[in-house]
């Protein structure tokens, strides 16, 4: 399952020179194609009446539950509440052991090794939020030791936030150089770069700073930290899917894709799944290439997965609150 | 395949189908003074649905008859009274949305998807918008007190049936006409039900009245003598005898026919929403739109990378059955139709065009064309130049601006036109060279009852929508 | 000592330039009392076809002038037409009951140009529309000129039916076609020499003599003419064949006898252009 692993990066001549200067990366980021608002959220729209039912539904929820990153991140996080959530992780409904795992949990650096210990003889993966999660407003340094730190406890993957006021102020290339900075502490983990789209406002400049993370390094790009609303959207993920198919048709490197906060209903995921498989196709239709980060998403597809397959409607007690 | 969409067929238990149908003259239906019979069929499955009337002359005679008489009393209602019938066809058409668009779906083959969250939204918005013009036809352009025409005729395509009808009838009534319409030959059933709900309306006996057939009915219709006004959607073809027969009347026209559409793409355009506009100007109702853009002209430093995604995005088509709520490409209307459609394919490829077909499984039954490209085309190609009324788009590339407006200018329609840029100022510039007369810029095929309707050179006359599309139907005060 | 009279030869109009008809002929017309005025060019349907040729070329450019451009550009056309006032009433006396009809006539196609030219910059205003569609759209409909127009002028009124028929027509950024009237042309072929020196574009106006029986029936069936006017067509039979033939490609066709205000004349000649744009950052 540990398909995500693209080889060192290695850029073809037209993209290897776009970061060679803040003016060459500047330079390189107004030469994308803009995004139509109208346009991306009228194609969403219409691919949100997609109507998924029976087999099909079977499927996607059981993709869905294989797909999610398992989710806290509070203040207020304990070990108890991180080893609670790994045995929600492992076997998601008590009463059904066909139901999935989730492809991980998602926990601040310092509760990695306590997710770690909890999901040792599964493949779930432990991903850490990193380099001063959520707002990202600490040194370079402090970046880089908050990575180290949640590596160091065996974290498989890393979940880092962009300058996002670095980004407004148009320096491209500082968080071009970060994301390599924090690429090279991560090691082998795999990096997902968070661009928090509710603060970039507008889909050309999600555009934008999804390739300056795809340029950079990521293994994954990733919408939100889910503290900033709005979190995911649909047309924010259709723009984002749509740089990794320009990227992949760039470099035939295949990048990541997590949607993460608001996704809360099976009827939600559904779409996502819609909006990815008729962008990307079936390539990233797997946990490797694709992740919700979510934490009640779960319990309702579950109850959804409960209803298919008793035919009546299943209820919040029905499923473990952990 | 992972995730494969199982199918997801709307219920067709919801429509009341008869087994035959009558004439809707004088707000009642009756049987055909001397017509002959004809079916009408699925053109998904080519199953029958109904038997429909041709109406005769003598028909048509009892029609306008009716419509004569409800003009006296329809006029002289107080705007407001003709409003509020229009009100209440409205909501009526929203009740009943999803019996129509099933229906719809069902007699002309386009898929749900479309019928039920375009077609029959926008025919209800039709309504709606012209039932508060009624009352205020003072503002429509022509002064204090303007008067309606008297009788209409009115002519619609098969292609957007109910739609279409609605932008006939909705107008014609406000500004206080009569009319007496034909529905298409191969599309008559939701007309039939829209009659019933004029029923349910109470809509004043003659107002509305609906008369089934051929283009020989339709003939009967444009050359009656007490007619005042003709409205016709459909061929230039058609709609050049349609102006010869009323030479020397004083009938009034309007006219809206062919296209030819070119869909400008520059090299700055926001590249995903313009493949999707393309794929939308051209794949939207199979293709059987007289604004479809049907000639995609490509700034030649983009064409390869734009076919590319173009191609990939056809590839997510789904062609089939269209009461599946995932279909986005139906049935082509009618057999004759899509032989017209092959055929002009044909001359494509021996005319020296490529062409490329997305793969499409192709059901056993019924009339299915694969959405089509065709590249290295010439303006010369027929492809380039007739209308082929199906999913076949023609791509041409240009170098400069100047180019690009004289090629999209290049023919003898001027219905519509796309413009993709990034850059206002082009948009704009390029807007105003066109000579079409609906222009779409980094969005196509919209539509809206208050958007003004309709074509330049051979592509028609006179607008529908808006206060433009009043002033069609209205002549001015004395 | 005696001086005799330089008379002038009344010519046709078009592209700017006054030629003879191509076909050389000419025809004499006589004033109400049957006497013999002059020889006027009779033209043939090749020149009707050149001064399609001039109207086409001379479209884009008057179409593309500013509103306010062609409104100073007619607005002086009345100007000249002013300074010619006497010869005007001269031309037109020849036909008229008493020469106080003809300075009617005359002062009123002179106010006729000027309220036509201010037309020029109220029309998108008067005519055009934003139109609020449900939706993130920006959606406008602007009034554009429909491109060559062909018109048959009043045999009566020939100086202000004439002002009428071109001034309607080209306040929007048409070019047009005129045939002037067949028994009373000289006002035409001197407004022909107003248009020539008052900064109207060459081929915006041609002006053409003769008979609108021959001529009318080229321009009707002509592919590249957009529109026909048979405001003078007098006989129904032709009226009916001229729109007949307009549907080959499908003209805009003003019928005669249409009672019709001066607004509502020159909507006759505009397409309406709708334009939609999305709205977002």
């Amino acid at each position: 399952m540990n398909v995500l692993k693209n080889d060192p990066l290695v850029l073809p001549p037209l993209l290897s020179d776009a970061a060679n200067s803040e003016s060459a990366l500047k330079k390189f980021l107004n030469g994308l194609a803009g995004v139509d608002k109208v346009g991306v959220e009228e194609r969403v729209a219409k691919l949100g009446t997609r109507s998924i039912k029976t087999t099909a539904k079977a499927e996607g929820i059981d993709l869905a539950i294989r797909m999610i990153d398992l989710t806290t991140l509070e203040g207020m996080d304990t070990k108890g509440k991180i080893k609670t959530l790994c045995a929600k992780a492992r076997r998601p409904d008590p009463q059904d052991p066909n139901v999935p795992s989730v492809a991980a949990v998602c926990v601040y650096s310092d509760l990695v090794s306590i997710a770690k210990e909890n999901l040792s003889g599964t493949t779930i993966k432990v991903a850490a939020v990193a380099t001063g999660f959520p707002a990202g407003r600490v040194s370079l340094a402090a970046k880089l030791q908050d990575t180290s730190d949640a590596v160091s406890q065996g974290a498989d993957e890393i979940d880092m936030v962009i300058d996002r006021g670095a980004f407004h102020e148009g320096r491209f290339l500082d968080i071009y150089d970060q994301i390599q900075s924090i690429k090279q502490v991560c090691k082998s983990a795999h990096l997902k770069v968070i661009l928090e789209t509710g603060e970039l406002k507008t889909y050309d400049n999600v555009k934008k700073a999804s390739w300056i993370a795809m340029l950079a390094g990521a293994d994954f790009i990733k919408t939100s930290t889910g503290k900033v609303q709005p979190a995911a959207t649909l047309p924010v993920t259709l723009v984002m899917l749509q740089a990794i198919r320009d990227f992949e048709m760039a470099t035939h490197r295949r990048i990541g894709m997590k949607p993460a906060g608001g996704i809360k209903t099976t009827k939600d995921a559904m779409k996502y799944l819609v909006v990815l498989k008729e962008t990307l196709g079936d390539k990233w239709m797997n946990p490797d290439m694709f992740r919700f980060g979510a934490s009640s998403l779960l319990n309702d597809l579950l109850m959804q997965r409960q209803k298919m397959k008793n035919g009546a409607y299943s209820g919040p007690d029905y499923v473990t609150v952990d | 395949m992972v995730f494969e969409y199982a199918p997801a067929p709307e219920s067709t238990k919801i429509v009341n189908l008869k087994s035959n149908y009558d004439l809707f003259i004088g707000g009642k239906f009756v049987k055909s003074k001397s017509g002959s019979n004809y079916k009408t069929i699925n053109p998904a499955t080519e199953e029958v649905l109904a038997e429909i009337i041709e109406a005769s002359q003598k028909d048509v005679d009892e029609a306008v008859k009716s419509a004569r008489k409800a003009f006296k009393s329809w006029s002289k209602l107080s705007g407001s009274e003709r409003g509020k019938y229009l009100y209440r066809i409205a909501r009526i058409i929203q009740e009943r949305s999803r019996e129509l668009a099933v229906l719809e779906s069902m007699n002309n083959g386009k898929p749900i998807r479309e019928s039920r969250d375009i077609d029959i939204p926008l025919v209800a918005a039709h309504f709606f918008h012209y039932a508060g013009w009624a009352d205020k036809l003072d503002y429509a352009g022509l002064g204090k007190n303007p008067q309606a025409l008297g009788v209409a005729g009115q002519i619609i395509p098969w292609n957007f049936p109910l739609l279409m009808l609605s932008w006939k009838i909705a107008p014609a009534l406000a500004a206080g006409n009569t009319v007496v319409l034909k529905p298409a030959e191969t599309t008559p059933l939701t007309a039939l039900l829209f009659a019933e709900i004029c029923q349910q309306a109470e809509l004043p006996d003659g107002v509305v009245n609906i008369i089934t057939g051929a283009g020989q009915t339709g003939q009967y219709l444009v050359n009656h003598s007490d007619i005042d006004k003709l409205a016709f959607t459909g061929s230039t073809e058609v709609g050049r005898l349609i102006a010869q027969s009323v030479s020397g009347t004083n009938k009034k026209v309007t006219l809206e026919l062919g296209g030819k559409a070119a869909n400008i793409v520059f090299d700055d355009a926001a590249m995903d929403q313009a493949v999707e506009g393309v794929v939308n100007g051209i794949f939207f109702n199979q293709g059987h739109v007289c604004c479809a853009g049907s000639r995609l002209l490509l700034q030649e430093s983009i064409s390869d990378d734009f076919l590319n995604l173009l191609y990939e995005r056809m590839k997510t088509l789904r062609l089939g059955d269209p009461l599946d709520k995932n279909t986005d490409v139906g049935a082509i209307n009618s057999a004759s139709q899509l032989a017209k459609i092959k055929e002009l394919s044909e001359s494509g490829k021996s005319e020296g065009a490529q062409m490329w077909s997305a793969p499409c499984e192709i059901p056993n039954k019924g009339f299915w064309f694969a959405p089509t490209v065709f590249t290295n085309v010439s303006l010369s190609h027929r492809i380039a130049r007739e209308e082929i009324f199906g999913p076949v788009l023609s791509v041409l590339t240009f170098r400069t601006p100047d180019e690009a407006i004289e090629k999209a200018n290049n023919t003898p329609f001027g219905l519509s036109a796309g413009i993709w840029t990034e850059k206002g100022s082009r948009i704009l510039e390029v807007a105003h060279k066109l000579r079409a007369g609906v222009i779409w810029a980094n969005t196509f095929n919209k539509f809206d009852p208050t958007s003004p309707f309709g074509g330049y050179k051979e592509s028609g006359y006179g607008r529908e929508g808006g206060r433009h599309g009043l002033e069609a139907y209205l002549k001015a005060g004395k | 000592m005696s001086n005799l009279d330089v008379k002038r030869t009344a010519k046709l109009f078009i592209g700017g330039a006054f030629p003879r008809s191509e076909s050389g002929r000419t025809y004499e017309i006589f004033d109400k009392n049957k006497k013999f005025v002059a020889n006027v060019a009779l033209a043939s349907r090749k020149d009707a076809r050149d001064c399609v040729v001039a109207a086409r070329s001379a479209f884009t450019k008057w179409s593309e002038a500013t509103a306010y451009n062609r409104a100073q550009v007619m607005y002086r056309v009345s100007e000249i037409m002013q300074g010619r006032r006497e010869q005007f009433i001269e031309e037109l006396s020849y036909w008229t009951k008493s020469k106080k009809e003809a300075e009617k006539e005359v002062d009123e196609a002179i106010n006729r140009m000027v309220w036509f030219a201010g037309w020029s910059d109220k029309l998108a205003m008067v005519t055009g529309s934003n139109n609020p569609v449900a939706g993130s759209f920006f959606n406008f409909s602007v009034p554009e000129p429909t491109g060559v127009v062909a018109t048959i002028a009043p045999e009566k009124s020939p100086l202000l039916g004439l002002v009428e028929t071109i001034a309607s027509a080209i306040v929007s950024g048409n070019s047009v076609i005129v045939i002037a009237s067949e028994t009373q042309p000289l006002a035409a072929v001197s407004l022909a020499e107003v248009l020539a020196t008052s900064d109207v574009p060459a081929g915006v106006v041609n002006i053409l003599t003769g008979s609108y029986k021959e001529i009318a029936p080229w321009l009707a069936s002509h592919q590249d003419v957009n529109a026909l006017d048979l405001t003078g067509v007098d006989k129904k039979s032709i009226a009916q064949e001229l729109e007949n033939q307009a549907a080959i490609n499908l003209k805009r066709v003003l019928r005669p006898n249409t009672k019709l205000d001066g607004l509502t004349r020159i909507k006759t000649f505009l397409e309406t252009k709708t334009v939609w744009h999305p709205r977002g950052f």
